[in-house]
């Protein structure tokens, strides 16, 4: 720090001004904090989140270093696509996956800190020990605005670079294409193969029934009465009911109950979680009963896992 | 204050990617470390940019943020294939090709 305040002395030009080193100083904390969540933060929904953190404070510095082009493209590209995408695959390959912070490498840890704080020495180092130039600051032109002067440069003497940069483009969303393709092993089950399967072995041929829906309580999780008032068991979903986490009316809706109803009857007289009907066993079967449930059959499900 | 103090951010960000890069053992959290890393490359990148008073350097920060947006799409999928076909992220048992 003494080396920079010593620039400052001699050269007026490389200071902030104190607004925008109220601004660097409260954002450069918080991004430094949110940063440490990548090295300590056991739970990766955790890291990412600190990281859309990051992302949205370097987007702040990003106006206050003279860039607004690039401070709504940081915000628009980093938060809003490339992190959105990273919780997308982190829901895709299971959340409650947490890292294990034990060394698989003898001294590993020690070492790659060691080589960090090494590092951030040369660089720190490095940028306090060079000579800077009195800061000239992006031309502030009133008539051009800083996306069309970075896009005069751009399409002028980068237009070359630019169109390799598309090449790339296309040939990522290509190569992400071709990577998580899956080659497919067994027989695809048409809609006319599943409702002959159906048919044949006596299952529903209708959609379920739709789960209970009351104002008060918003969820598929309610099962839904009969004109008698019994309980349908199909109408919830069966991920639900094989977890156990199917609702008894009882606890959100007590004036819907019909007081006259005898109590084995009562729409709170769910059969415990257990007692599922019996859950299909053949891959056919299986894919039929996703369908049945309005879904696609899952990976591995109807399949043999390639 | 000087502008440097950003440079200084961008060596700390830079410095956090590359130690996670070289401790976390989960593929998504190391690839996110290196996403700090494209960020604080970007950071310097804008600072210089002040410092000579040319719109190059942030030029050169779009075309950090294009390749970054394209790196992630493909190690993304890598990851998803990965976890396919292993059931697991972890960098430490991804050791098909030693056998």
């Amino acid at each position: 720090m003494s080396a920079m305040t010593t620039l400052a002395a001699t050269d007026p030009s490389l200071v902030m001004s104190v607004p925008e080193q109220i601004l660097f100083w409260t954002v450069g904390a918080i991004v430094v904090l949110a940063a440490f969540a990548l090295l300590f933060s056991k739970r990766a929904v955790v890291t990412a989140c600190a990281i859309v953190l990051v992302m949205v404070g370097l987007c702040f510095l990003y106006f206050a270093l003279q860039a607004p082009f690039l401070g709504v493209a940081q915000l628009v590209v980093y938060t809003g696509a490339i992190m959105m995408l990273f919780v997308f695959v982190l829901m895709l390959v299971g959340v409650d996956i947490s890292d294990s912070f034990i060394e698989t490498i003898r001294g590993q840890r020690p070492l790659g800190v060691l080589f960090g704080l090494g590092l951030l020495a040369c660089l720190g180092g490095a940028v306090l020990k060079s000579t800077m130039p009195p800061v000239q600051g992006i031309p502030q032109d009133p008539e051009v605005s800083n996306p069309s002067a970075l896009a005069e440069i751009l399409f002028s003497n980068y237009a070359f670079t630019l169109e390799i940069t598309g090449c790339l483009l296309i040939i990522a969303a290509l190569g992400a294409v071709i990577m998580t393709h899956r080659v497919r092993l067994t027989k695809r089950i048409t809609q006319g193969e599943i409702a002959a399967i159906r048919l044949r072995d006596g299952m529903r041929l209708t959609p379920p029934p739709a789960p209970g829906n009351y104002a008060r309580h918003n969820a598929a999780d309610i099962p839904a009465l009969d004109a008698g008032g019994d309980v349908i068991e199909d109408s919830v979903p069966t991920v639900l009911r094989m977890r156990g986490q199917v609702h008894r009316l009882k606890g959100v809706a007590q004036d819907l109950l019909p007081d006259e109803v005898p109590a084995t009857r009562r729409p709170d007289a769910v059969p415990p979680a257990g007692d599922i009907p019996a859950v299909a066993e053949t891959p056919q079967q299986l894919a039929a009963e996703a369908e049945a449930q309005g879904r696609k059959p899952e990976a591995g499900e109807g399949e043999v896992k390639s | 204050m000087t502008v440097s103090a950003y440079l200084i951010l961008a060596s700390i960000l830079f410095t956090i990617g590359a130690v996670t890069v070289l401790v976390r053992r989960n593929a998504i959290i190391v690839f996110m470390g290196i996403e700090l890393m494209l960020n604080a490359a970007n950071l310097a990148f804008l600072t210089f940019s002040r410092m000579w008073g040319d719109l190059t350097g942030q030029l050169a920060a779009f075309f950090v943020m294009v390749v970054a947006a394209a790196e992630v799409v493909v190690g993304l999928a890598i990851i998803v294939s990965l976890f396919r076909t292993r059931r697991t992220v972890s960098v430490d048992d991804e050791n098909l090709m030693r056998h």
